[in-house]
C-alpha cells in the first residue's frame, strides 16, 4: 500500500513497524447553497505507533474536518475522497456499523467543549461505563468499577462518589478529564484530541495537558493533537503539520517548525504570537488580510494574497508539499529553498510595523493624572432560597476589596482565571454608580456623587470594547449607524457625526465606504476593529477592553493588538485591559494586576510581574502558560496547581489562595501554615510600586 | 425536589382558586337566570321564582359578591350548589360526567403525545425526506383547520366505513354508551364508541406536539454529545435513541403542560358534536341554561385537570433532566 504515497510523504522511520494511520490525498467537500465548499483539499499524512502529531491551523483551515473524516463522524452532507487506512484497513470503505466497532476501541476522540460534548442527562460514571460496555463483554457492575478506576487515573478526587455526578456538576477541567477517561477506556491505539484545552483556563489547561500525557503513557497510544495554539504544540508534539485553506502547507519535526520554518505562513504564525519570554516590547508581526473562502478558490497558492514575498509563479500554480533542505521537512512554497538559503525569518519576510512613541512616555508615572481609581471596591450578589418566602442565605463575593489606579497614557492589564471577578469589576466601573462598598473615581469624579445627567456626559470619556465581536454588534444595523449611535446619545450634530464616522473607519483600518454594510459582511478581526471604532467614537480618555482579542485567530489577533497599541499612543488613551492570556498582557500592558477570588493578589509593573513574580499564584499562572519554543518547553519546571478555583460563596479563611497554594502545601511548617489560614494577607510591598498579597512572598523565576 | 413540587402545588392551587372564582363571578354577573321564568304560560308565581332562585343562590337582588361569598362557603364544604333545572346538586351531575370526559381525554392525550413524539423524532432524523414532508404538511393542515371541521370530516369517514362494512352500528357516532349491557358486550360497546372521538383528539394533539418535538430533536441532532456518543462506538441509530431522544423530550414536558388547555377546548367541541354527555357538553348546556353553579363547577374541574397536567410535567421534567432536580 505504501507504493501509492506521493513524494511529499515523509518516509516512515526504519525502526518502527508499519504506520498506524495513513491518510492519503484526503479531500472533504460540503454542498452549500453558494456552491461546493472544499474544506479539505488533498491532505496526506501518517501517524506511527506511539507518536504525537500536531495539526496546527486557524479556524477554517480544515484541521478538525480532516480528523472527523478519520473518525467517520462527518455529517452526511460531506463528500469524502482519498484513502484513510488504519492498521492497513481502509476506513472509507466501512459502513457505520463496521466503523462503530473501531471507534472508541481502536481510535478514540477528545472534543473541544466538554460541557456540550457530554450527554447532560446521564451520570459521568454511566457514560464512561457505556464506553467500556460497547467494546468489552463485561457486566454492568464491572464496567462501573472500571469507570471509577479510569476517573481515578485521570485525577478526579473521590472518584467513587463523583462517578454518580452529572456533567453539569463538574467544572470544565474535570469534565475534560472525564472525557479523557472515556477516550482511553478501551485502550485505543490512536487518540485524536480536537482542541482539548481551548475552552479552559491556563492553570487548568496545564493540568489537563498533564493528564493527557499520563493517559498517553498508560495506553501507549499515538496522539493527533489538533490545535491553534503553537505554545501547546511546542511542549507536546513530536511532529507538526501546519494547515492552511484545507491543505497541509508544512510538515516537519516540532523543532524544525519552530526553529527552521520554510513556509511564509508558518513564519507569520510564529511571528504573530505575543511572547511572554521576550522582554523588549516591539510590535507583533501581523499577517495582513484574511484566510480565503473555500468556495471557488482561485488558482495559485491560497496564501499568495497575504504573502509579502509572493512572485508571479505563486499566482499561477499552487505549490505541492515538497521536500526542503532539511530531512523529513516538507513545505508547500515555491520559494522554500530560497528562504532556506537566505536564512529568512519572520521579521525578514513580513514587515514589522512601527508604532509611534506615546506622548506620555516621557513623563514620569507620578506626574501623570489618575484617570481611574478603585478603592476597596466590593460587590456581592445575594443567594436567595426558600419555598414561599425568599430569604438571603449567603452571598457570592464576586469582588471583595479591589484597589487599583490607572494613570493617563498607561495600560493596566487585569488578569485572572474565569470566575475571579474580572468582569464584575469592570461592570461596576461601567455602571458609574455608587458601589456597595468602596469608591470608584473616574477622571477625578467620585461616581457616588454623579447625577444622571453627569453620568451620561461621563460616558463619553469612558468606553468599552467587548470580547465577542459577533455578539456585540447589532446584526440589523449598518456599521455606520453602529458607530454613530454613541454620538446620537451625546446629541452631536448630524454633519459632525458623518464626518467622524468616516474618520473612525479609517482610523481602524477600514474604508469609509464600508459604513453602509452590515456586520455579517465582515470577518471576525474586522468586526473587532468596528467594536474598537465604536469605543473611540466620543474621544474617550479611558477604554475598558474586555478580552478584546481572545475570540480571534492569532494572525488576526496580532493586527488588532498593534492597532490598540497605535491608537493608545496617537490618542493618549488609557486602557484597562482584561484578559486571561498573559502573553497578550505582557505585550500590551505597562502595569499588571493579578486577581484571584475577588481580590488583587499581586500588582506591579509588567516587568515586575513577569520577571520577578512574588505571589505563588502569579508564579503558577505564569508557569502554566506554554511557550512557543520547544527547547524551553522541554526544560521548564511547571508549577501545577491542584483543583479548581474555590467557589466565591465559600472563600477560604485567612489567605484565600492557601487551599491551592504549592508553597503552603510543600514548603511551610505548621506555624507558618497556621498564619496563612488565620491571617488574611494584605498587599505587602515588594518593591516600589509592586505589591503581593502573600505572607511568604518570594521571587521565583518561572518564565 | 419535594420542596420545589410543594411550591408548584401551592401556585397551582392559587390558580385553580382564581380561575374558579372568576368563572363564578363572571357567570353570576351576566347570566340573569330569572329571565328563564318570564313570559311563561301559565305564569309562575313570583314567590316560587324567588324561592327557586334563592335555593340556587341566584337571587337577583342579592349582590354578586354576597352570592360569591355564600358559594365559596359551600365549596369549602364540598357543596357546589344545586342545578338550575331540577332538584339535584351539581356534584351528582358532575359525578356522572367526569368519567366520560376523563376516558376521552386520557386516551386522546396519551395517544396524541405518543404519535406526536414519534412523528417529530422521525421527521427530524429524516429531515426533508418524504416522511418528514408528509408529517409536516399533514400537521400544518390539521393545525390550520377548525376543530369542528376536523370532527365532521372524521365523522363522515366513519359513516362511510360503517356503511361499507355492512354493519351500521360498527362505530356509533353519537352518544357514549348503550344502556343495559353487561360483561364483554359492555366493554366492546364503550370501546367502539371511543374510537372516532379519540382519533379526533389524537390528531389535534399529535399535530402540535410533533411540530415541537421535531424542532427539539433537530436541536439535539446537531449537538456535540451525540457526536461523542458515536465516537465511543455507538452506531448512529443507537446514539440517537440512547442519547438523543431522551434529551429531546425534556423541552416537551413544559410544552405538554401549556398545551393541555388547548386539548381541553378541543375536547369540548368533540363531546358536543359526538353527543357525549361529558363535562365539555355540560359546560355548553349550562351556559345555555344560565346555570352559574354548573359553569363554576366545570371550570373548577378543568382547572384541576390543568393543575394535574402541570404537576405531572414538572415531575416528568425532573425525572428526565437531572439539572433541575437539585433545585
Amino acid at each position: 500500500m505504501s507504493q501509492t504515497f506521493s513524494a511529499a510523504e515523509p518516509a516512515p522511520p526504519a525502526d518502527s513497524t508499519s504506520p498506524l494511520l495513513e491518510v492519503h490525498d484526503l479531500s472533504v467537500s460540503f454542498r452549500s447553497e453558494a456552491g461546493q465548499v472544499n474544506a479539505v483539499r488533498g491532505v496526506t499524512y501518517t501517524v506511527n505507533p506511539g507518536e504525537t502529531v500536531a495539526i496546527v491551523g486557524e479556524s477554517g483551515s480544515g484541521k478538525s474536518v480532516s480528523s472527523l473524516a478519520v473518525m467517520g463522524l462527518l455529517p452526511s452532507s460531506a463528500t469524502v475522497t482519498g484513502s484513510i487506512r488504519f492498521k492497513g484497513q481502509d476506513l472509507l470503505s466501512l459502513n457505520d456499523r463496521q466503523l462503530s466497532k473501531l471507534r472508541g476501541s481502536g481510535l478514540s476522540m477528545i472534543f473541544q467543549d466538554p460541557l456540550s460534548a457530554l450527554t447532560p442527562v446521564y451520570t459521568i460514571g454511566d457514560q464512561i461505563a457505556e464506553a467500556v460496555r460497547i467494546h468489552q463483554d463485561v457486566s454492568k457492575s464491572q464496567a462501573a468499577r472500571r469507570a471509577v478506576e479510569l476517573l481515578d487515573l485521570v485525577g478526579i478526587p473521590n472518584p467513587q462518589l463523583r462517578a454518580g455526578s452529572f456533567p453539569h456538576e463538574f467544572s470544565g477541567g474535570m469534565r475534560q478529564r472525564a472525557m479523557i477517561a472515556m477516550s482511553i477506556a478501551n485502550d485505543p491505539d490512536l487518540i485524536i484530541a480536537d482542541e482539548p484545552t481551548t475552552a479552559l483556563d491556563v492553570t487548568i489547561q496545564a493540568q489537563v495537558l498533564d493528564v493527557l500525557k499520563k493517559a498517553k503513557e498508560a495506553t501507549n497510544a499515538a496522539t493527533v493533537l489538533i490545535t491553534h495554539d503553537l505554545g501547546v504544540v511546542a511542549g507536546f508534539a513530536d511532529r507538526v503539520m501546519v494547515m492552511y485553506a484545507g491543505k497541509a502547507v508544512e510538515t516537519a519535526t516540532v523543532d524544525d517548525i519552530f526553529y527552521h520554518p520554510r513556509m511564509p505562513y508558518t513564519m507569520g504564525l510564529l511571528g504573530s504570537i505575543p511572547r511572554m519570554d521576550v522582554e523588549e516590547k516591539e510590535p507583533l508581526i501581523p499577517i495582513e488580510g484574511t484566510p480565503p473562502s473555500l468556495l471557488n478558490l482561485p488558482p495559485g497558492c491560497p496564501f499568495e494574497p497575504r504573502c509579502p514575498i509572493a512572485v508571479e509563479q505563486c499566482r499561477q500554480t499552487e505549490p505541492g508539499l515538497d521536500p526542503t533542505d532539511r530531512d523529513s521537512h516538507f513545505a508547500a512554497c515555491h520559494r522554500s529553498l530560497e528562504i532556506a538559503q537566505r536564512q529568512w525569518s519572520a521579521a525578514d519576510v513580513f514587515v514589522r510595523p512601527t508604532v509611534p512613541e506615546a506622548a506620555a512616555a516621557g513623563i514620569a508615572r507620578e506626574e501623570r493624572p489618575v484617570v481611574l481609581q478603585l478603592q476597596d471596591l466590593h460587590r456581592a450578589f445575594p443567594i436567595r432560597k426558600g419555598a414561599v418566602i425568599r430569604r438571603t442565605v449567603g452571598s457570592v463575593r464576586a469582588v471583595d476589596g479591589v484597589s487599583l489606579d490607572i494613570r493617563e497614557g498607561e495600560t493596566l492589564g487585569l488578569v485572572g482565571e474565569s470566575g475571579c471577578g474580572k468582569t464584575t469589576t469592570i461592570m461596576e466601573i461601567m455602571n458609574l454608580l455608587k458601589p456597595q462598598q468602596g469608591r470608584i473615581v473616574v477622571l477625578g469624579q467620585d461616581t457616588a456623587s454623579l447625577k444622571p445627567d453627569d453620568r451620561r456626559t461621563m460616558r463619553s470619556d469612558l468606553s468599552i470594547v467587548f470580547q465577542d465581536p459577533m455578539a456585540s454588534l447589532d446584526p440589523r444595523m449598518p456599521i455606520g449607524d453602529i458607530l454613530a449611535e454613541p454620538m446620537w446619545v451625546q446629541k452631536m450634530p448630524d454633519a459632525k457625526i458623518k464626518a467622524r464616522t468616516a474618520e473612525l473607519l479609517k482610523m481602524v483600518g477600514l474604508s469609509p465606504e464600508h459604513a453602509s454594510r452590515y456586520p455579517a459582511e465582515f470577518s471576525g478581526g474586522q468586526r473587532q476593529r468596528i467594536g474598537i471604532a465604536r469605543a473611540l467614537a466620543l474621544d474617550p480618555k479611558l477604554v475598558v477592553l474586555d478580552e478584546p482579542v481572545s475570540a480571534l485567530d492569532v494572525s488576526i489577533q496580532a493586527g488588532v493588538i498593534n492597532l490598540l497599541d497605535e491608537l493608545k499612543s496617537r490618542m493618549g488613551l488609557s486602557y484597562l485591559f482584561v484578559a486571561h492570556d498573559l502573553s497578550v498582557i505582557r505585550h500590551i500592558a505597562d502595569r499588571v494586576a493579578v486577581m484571584y477570588l475577588g481580590r488583587i493578589v499581586e500588582i506591579g509593573t509588567s516587568k515586575d510581574i513577569f520577571d520577578r513574580p512574588s505571589h505563588p499564584y502569579t508564579q503558577a499562572l505564569l508557569s502554566a502558560i506554554p511557550l512557543p519554543d520547544p527547547e524551553k518547553e522541554r526544560t521548564r519546571q511547571r508549577i501545577l496547581l491542584t483543583g479548581d478555583l474555590p467557589s466565591p460563596t465559600d472563600v477560604p479563611s485567612g489567605c484565600r489562595f492557601s487551599s491551592r497554594c504549592f508553597v503552603f502545601a510543600e514548603q511551610l511548617d505548621a506555624d507558618q501554615r497556621a498564619r496563612c489560614q488565620s491571617e488574611d494577607p494584605g498587599l505587602y510591598p515588594m518593591n516600589a510600586d509592586h505589591g503581593a498579597a502573600c505572607h511568604f512572598a518570594q521571587v521565583r523565576e518561572v518564565v | 425536589m419535594l420542596k420545589f413540587l410543594a411550591r408548584r402545588l401551592v401556585n397551582y392551587l392559587i390558580l385553580v382558586f382564581i380561575a374558579t372564582s372568576l368563572a363564578y363571578i363572571l357567570a353570576s354577573m351576566t347570566f340573569h337566570p330569572e329571565n328563564r321564568y318570564l313570559g311563561r304560560n301559565p305564569p309562575i308565581p313570583a314567590s316560587t321564582i324567588e324561592q327557586t332562585l334563592k335555593e340556587r343562590n341566584a337571587a337577583p337582588d342579592t349582590p354578586v359578591l354576597v352570592r360569591y361569598g355564600h358559594w365559596l362557603n359551600g365549596v369549602a364544604h364540598g357543596d357546589f350548589g344545586k342545578v338550575i333545572q331540577g332538584e339535584e346538586p351539581v356534584s351528582s351531575e358532575l359525578k356522572r360526567r367526569i368519567g366520560v370526559s376523563l376516558r376521552l381525554l386520557f386516551f386522546g392525550t396519551v395517544l396524541g403525545a405518543v404519535f406526536g413524539v414519534l412523528i417529530g423524532v422521525v421527521g427530524a432524523v429524516r429531515q426533508r425526506k418524504p416522511v418528514d414532508v408528509v408529517g409536516t404538511v399533514g400537521s400544518y393542515i390539521l393545525l390550520a383547520t377548525p376543530t369542528v371541521v376536523i370532527i365532521i370530516v372524521v365523522q363522515t369517514i366513519f359513516v362511510w366505513i360503517n356503511r361499507h362494512s355492512g354493519n351500521a352500528g360498527l362505530f356509533p357516532q353519537t352518544g357514549e354508551y348503550t344502556s343495559n349491557l353487561h360483561g364483554l358486550a359492555f366493554w366492546l360497546d364503550r370501546g367502539r364508541r371511543l374510537v372516532a372521538p379519540t382519533i379526533v383528539l389524537t390528531l389535534l394533539g399529535a399535530s402540535f406536539y410533533s411540530r415541537y418535538q421535531r424542532s427539539a430533536m433537530l436541536d439535539v441532532l446537531g449537538s456535540d454529545f451525540l457526536r461523542t456518543a458515536r465516537a465511543k462506538g455507538l452506531t448512529r441509530q443507537q446514539a440517537l435513541f440512547k442519547h438523543g431522544v431522551r434529551t429531546a423530550l425534556i423541552p416537551m414536558m413544559t410544552f405538554f403542560a401549556y398545551s393541555f388547555g388547548l386539548l381541553l377546548t378541543g375536547a369540548t367541541f368533540t363531546e358536543s358534536l359526538f353527543g357525549w354527555n361529558g363535562m365539555g357538553k355540560y359546560l355548553i348546556e349550562s351556559v345555555q341554561s344560565r346555570d352559574t353553579n354548573a359553569v363554576a363547577a366545570v371550570t373548577c374541574f378543568t382547572a384541576v385537570l390543568v393543575l394535574l397536567s402541570g404537576m405531572l410535567s414538572d415531575i416528568l421534567y425532573a425525572a428526565l433532566d437531572p439539572r433541575v432536580r437539585s433545585r
